[in-house]
């Protein structure tokens, strides 16, 4: 691990002050950026450690919606009845993720902006990355690409988003709150808050320098019913080959209401609009969702070791809309 | 920089590089080795310790920013004369073999049956919204899915910890 200066924040103003001055990272759970930076990979100068800012509450807001602080960890986010009673989805999202000694540690703001587990950006080694190294090419293009992107990957790079929770979010349409060192906020739709790789993939999301993720803002609780899908190698503790999230309603047999995201399938949560676009109005039927998932899917792209998730991600998709809406 | 941790309720001053793990503070530093070493990644959950009550990897977090909070290791847990009753049940129901992961297992299990007392849900749990959780063979598992065993003593430790549990409940 290189060498670094450590301090710990007093308040968020002056915390992003700090880092916009000093060319600062935050360090909140730590569990994604100190294993990175054990790599080499991450080589922070200056840490600030925004762990114990009071950004832990969990709000109920004026509009019915939920306002989450940026340092309410994953298991207290998972636990929180409001959760579990509103949003199930984002609860079951989170507690299909990592374990429970890293859920007591991750952050909500630094779950969002953990990176991929490419193998290739992860281990240094004679193969490229351009995530890692700027220009050094991507060997999962024509290596092993078990576990990558199927939509929204560049020649650049096909690495996925590992978050789980960030793709209930995605389903929910939360916002995330950005302070910045002029003291002003701003909120972004999650869906804009990642950036797609293009022909630089190490600049991953929209946040300027020194801004700092404060709060995540959910709307008020959907109507219908939630539901979060993983598939993977293994039962638990494990990153998803595929994840679909689903907030789904129906009315007299014909799909009412439908929102869908993916995890697993892109560098960033894959919301599927032109699905929900398709199924609405339509007779709550296995026939409807098959449909729906050839249009989630018709853009999508293999690269060879990962062209099952294309298949996988349709029938995991008709798999949850089943559970949410039923079929004839 | 030289900093103080409050390690099994003793403060304890510690000159420390701003890089030393909490991990490596405790075994290198303070000479408190029953935590143990396993992958430094996160992974194995053998270096898995309490802190505040709450279970963590303590290879993934930088000892200077645990200055203020009651750190709790498998020393701090139970001795050899004085035995916490989850030490007592991995022995009594052979929830090991090289007993590597033990200690982690152990810290954890604590950690994961106060989580359960404040019945907090997991992904073996059928309805999240439901406010209580009973815990079965399952939900056992899938909560202990962050400590790998590779002697795979797995049936005895859920043994262990569902001894426990049953015999703590109410």
């Amino acid at each position: 691990m290189r060498t670094f200066t450590y301090e710990r924040a007093v308040d968020a103003a002056s915390a992003v002050e700090t880092a916009a001055r000093t060319g600062g990272r935050y360090i909140s759970g730590g569990t994604n950026l100190l294993d990175l930076m054990k790599l080499e990979i991450e080589r922070p100068e200056h840490l600030i450690d925004i762990s114990r800012l009071p950004l832990r509450a969990i709000e109920p807001q004026p509009n019915g919606g939920l306002r989450i602080g940026a340092q309410v960890s994953n298991s207290d986010l998972a636990a929180h009845m409001l959760v579990r009673e509103g949003y199930p989805l984002l609860a079951e999202a989170l507690l299909s993720g990592a374990s429970g000694q890293l859920r007591n540690k991750a952050s909500t703001g630094g779950n969002l902006l953990q990176r991929t587990r490419c193998p290739y950006f992860y281990y240094e080694g004679p193969a490229g990355c351009n995530k890692r190294d700027p220009g050094s090419g991507c060997s999962a293009l024509g290596g092993f690409n078990r576990g990558h992107a199927i939509l929204g990957a560049s020649d650049a790079c096909i690495a996925t988003h590992p978050s789980d929770m960030a793709v209930a979010m995605t389903a929910l349409d939360a916002e995330i709150e950005l302070l910045a060192p002029d003291r002003s906020t701003r909120r972004v739709a999650i869906d804009a808050f990642y950036r797609d790789p293009g022909t630089d993939p190490r600049i991953e999301t929209v946040l300027e320098p020194g801004e700092m993720i404060t709060a995540v803002l959910l709307p008020p609780a959907p109507r219908g019913r939630q539901r979060y899908r993983k598939v993977r190698d293994r039962a638990s503790y494990e990153f998803a080959l595929v994840s679909v999230g689903v907030i789904a309603a129906i009315e007299r047999g014909r799909v009412d209401l439908v929102r869908i995201a993916f995890g697993g399938v892109a560098h960033k949560p894959w919301r599927a609009r032109a699905a929900e676009a398709s199924l609405t109005g339509q007779p709550a039927t296995m026939a409807s969702y098959e449909r729906a998932a050839d249009v989630a899917m018709a853009d999508a792209v293999g690269r060879g070791h990962n062209d099952f998730k294309i298949e996988l991600a349709k029938r995991t998709l008709c798999r949850v809309l089943a559970d949410t809406m039923g079929s004839e | 920089m030289e900093i103080e941790l409050l390690l099994n309720g003793i403060p304890r001053r510690l000159d420390l590089d701003p890089r030393t793990s909490l991990l490596d503070a405790l075994r290198e530093h303070a000479h408190l080795t029953g935590t143990k070493k396993g992958c430094d990644h996160g992974q194995c959950g053998a270096c898995t310790i309490l802190v505040n009550g709450r279970r963590i990897n303590a290879c993934l977090t930088l000892a200077v920013m645990h200055v203020g909070d009651e750190i709790v290791t498998i020393e701090g847990i139970g001795a050899t004369d004085r035995l916490h009753p989850l030490q007592r049940a991995f022995l009594e129901h052979d929830g090991f073999q090289c007993g590597y992961c033990t200690s982690g297992q152990i810290c954890s299990a604590i950690g994961m049956l106060g989580e359960v007392e404040l019945n907090w849900p997991s992904h073996a749990t059928a309805d999240v919204s439901r406010p209580t959780i009973e815990l079965d063979d399952r939900e056992i598992r899938e909560r202990m899915s962050g400590n790998l065993c590779r002697c795979a003593a797995y049936p005895n430790i859920v043994a262990a910890i569902r001894d426990v549990a049953v015999n703590a409940a109410p």
